[in-house]
């Protein structure tokens, strides 16, 4: 690793994961100002209505419901198993796919539509080609 | 317009063949629907090619070099697991159009085993794993989630999709498997990504299938002796969805692609008697059936559980083992389909016959996503 990627700051997993200068992380939206419909990530139309130059960033919300799951068992070479895929509805819109984290891999104790919190850490320890660090988003469970 | 007849069709038995190339597999697929027809490829006045993984090698033409290069017009199609069914929609097409009378299509691939899915390319650290699954076990158990979540459907009643495909595939001499799987066997196996464990994910086969369509007035020509009529072709792709960003929707573009196929055909769900649908994931299946209309919402579950869907019952699913036992060489699938429900049509489906069918339909799924639906009709 270079002395410079040791030294800079972590990098942001996707790119409508926002760190500020100041002030903690967070996800950004892209909202459609005629339709309404949610996106992640820049874009200039929005494929729900059609509209052009009429998306709006805003700031995602860190609470949400889990939507959906899936426990993974088996996945790729060299990544670790099992972990919870899952599918979040964030409060005021917006849906995020992430690892549920802080809860025991098992259906049993993975309740649809429970309360779950966006998390912000390191991305378990990748790193890139140059050696960066990066920022990447989780969901636990909410009191 | 004209209306489009099914002259000849095969498939070969699926199964791994590294021995072969991919343009050889295509081959042996289109002589055998071409002698199906009765024909020869010099009567045959355009080929239409679906091919996934190789969609940059002009596979189609590579057939035609195997068989008979008579340089008529070949296109090569790739559309995921829904290519093999749109080549045989571009043929469908150009018939319909009035442009030709007589062409062949043909769906193959030869597949690598393992999982299918993205593993996250692109810049930056692999995402797979850190930020969810891209996996297509996951995708599709957690399309399957979504239907526990609204009608409570278990791990069972997915499992009992897999026992009843594998059950079918007994009977189906061209399948990959002709194992029997209970429903502990299915529910014991390793888990992949809950629910669904490794008997209920389609198997990684090789494989190719071929289909003779013809004009109404060239199959009057030939004979309409065993000829099955085409009476809806669909192609639909995925409409926005608030999900869909990050969950693949199978449905939507199924009940588009159901609720056109039904018009086109004049027909309704209730007039299907055999149904070949893509079973990629147990989980899909139980989605699939309120897609098509087979059952209302919800009651899917109820559907497998009183076995209506198994060969026997009141519109049976999957008669040939499905995605899940005979297997899912992706380009081929869709034609493969196809001919499992003309076999029926035609009378000549052996032990899984099912009985005095009429109507057939197919459907698969290519996820990004595009759905294709075929409605066939018995002739004689
Ligand atoms: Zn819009």
């Amino acid at each position: 690793m270079s002395e410079a990627a040791a030294a800079a700051k972590p990098l942001p997993v996707v790119p409508f994961l926002k760190i500020p200068e100041a002030g903690d992380p967070y996800l950004e939206g892209q909202k459609c100002g005629v339709c309404g419909a949610i996106f992640l990530g820049e874009r200039s139309t929005c494929s729900s209505c059609g509209a052009r130059d009429k998306l709006e960033a805003f700031r995602l919300a860190n609470q949400g419901t889990l939507h959906v799951y899936s426990i993974v068992h088996r996945s790729f070479p060299g990544i670790d198993v099992p972990y919870v895929s899952a599918i979040v509805d964030l409060e005021g819109g917006g849906t995020v796919k992430g690892n549920l984290i802080n809860i025991e891999p098992d259906p049993e104790k993975i309740q649809m539509g429970m309360p779950v919190e966006v998390v912000y850490q390191d991305a378990l320890g990748r790193k890139d080609r140059e050696g960066n660090s990066y920022l990447s988003y989780f969901f636990q469970p909410r009191g | 317009m004209s209306d489009v007849y099914v002259l000849g069709i095969d498939m070969i038995k699926f199964g791994r063949f590294p021995e072969k190339t991919v343009p050889q597999l295509g081959a042996t697929a289109a002589l055998m629907a071409l002698d199906d027809a009765g024909l020869k490829i010099q009567q045959m006045e355009a080929v239409c090619c679906g091919n996934l993984g190789q969609a940059g090698g002009m596979v189609g033409q590579r057939v035609l070099q195997e068989i008979g290069q008579t340089g008529v017009p070949v296109v090569n199609c790739a559309n995921a697991c829904a290519t093999g069914a749109t080549a045989f929609r571009e043929a469908w097409m150009s018939i319909k159009a009035g442009v030709y009378d007589l062409v062949l299509a043909v769906g193959v691939e030869q597949m690598g085993r393992g999982l299918l899915g993205g593993a996250g390319g692109g810049s930056g650290i692999p995402k797979e794993g850190l930020l969810g699954s891209g996996t297509m076990p996951a995708v599709f158990a957690e399309a399957g989630m979504e239907h526990s979540r609204k009608y409570g459907t278990s791990f069972e009643q997915f499992a009992k999709v897999s026992v009843k495909n594998h059950h079918h595939s007994t009977m189906n001499s061209k399948a990959m498997y002709q194992i029997e799987t209970p429903l502990e066997t299915v529910m014991n196996a390793e888990m992949i990504a809950y629910p669904n464990t490794k008997l209920m994910c389609s198997v990684n086969v090789d494989g190719a299938a071929a289909a003779v369509l013809a004009s109404e007035s060239k199959a009057r020509e030939l004979g309409l002796g065993r000829a099955v009529k085409v009476k809806a072709s669909v192609l639909t792709s995925d409409p926005w969805q608030e999900r869909d960003l990050v969950m693949p929707d199978v449905n939507s573009c199924t009940r588009l692609a159901a609720k056109a196929a039904y018009e086109m055909a004049g027909l309704g769900a209730d007039d299907v008697d055999l149904v070949e649908l893509h079973d990629c994931f147990a989980t899909a299946e139980i989605l699939h059936y309120e897609n098509l209309g087979l059952c209302g919402d919800g009651e899917a579950g109820k559907l497998i559980d009183e076995g209506q869907t198994a060969l026997g019952g009141r519109v049976p699913v999957n008669v040939s083992g499905g995605l899940l036992s005979k297997g899912h060489p992706l380009g081929a699938t869709g034609i493969a389909n196809i001919y499992e429900v003309s076999t029926h049509l035609r009378g000549e489906a052996g032990e899984r016959q099912v009985e005095n069918a009429r109507i057939g339909m197919t459907h698969v799924i290519g996820l990004g996503s595009a759905c294709a639906i075929h409605l066939l009709e018995k002739v004689n």
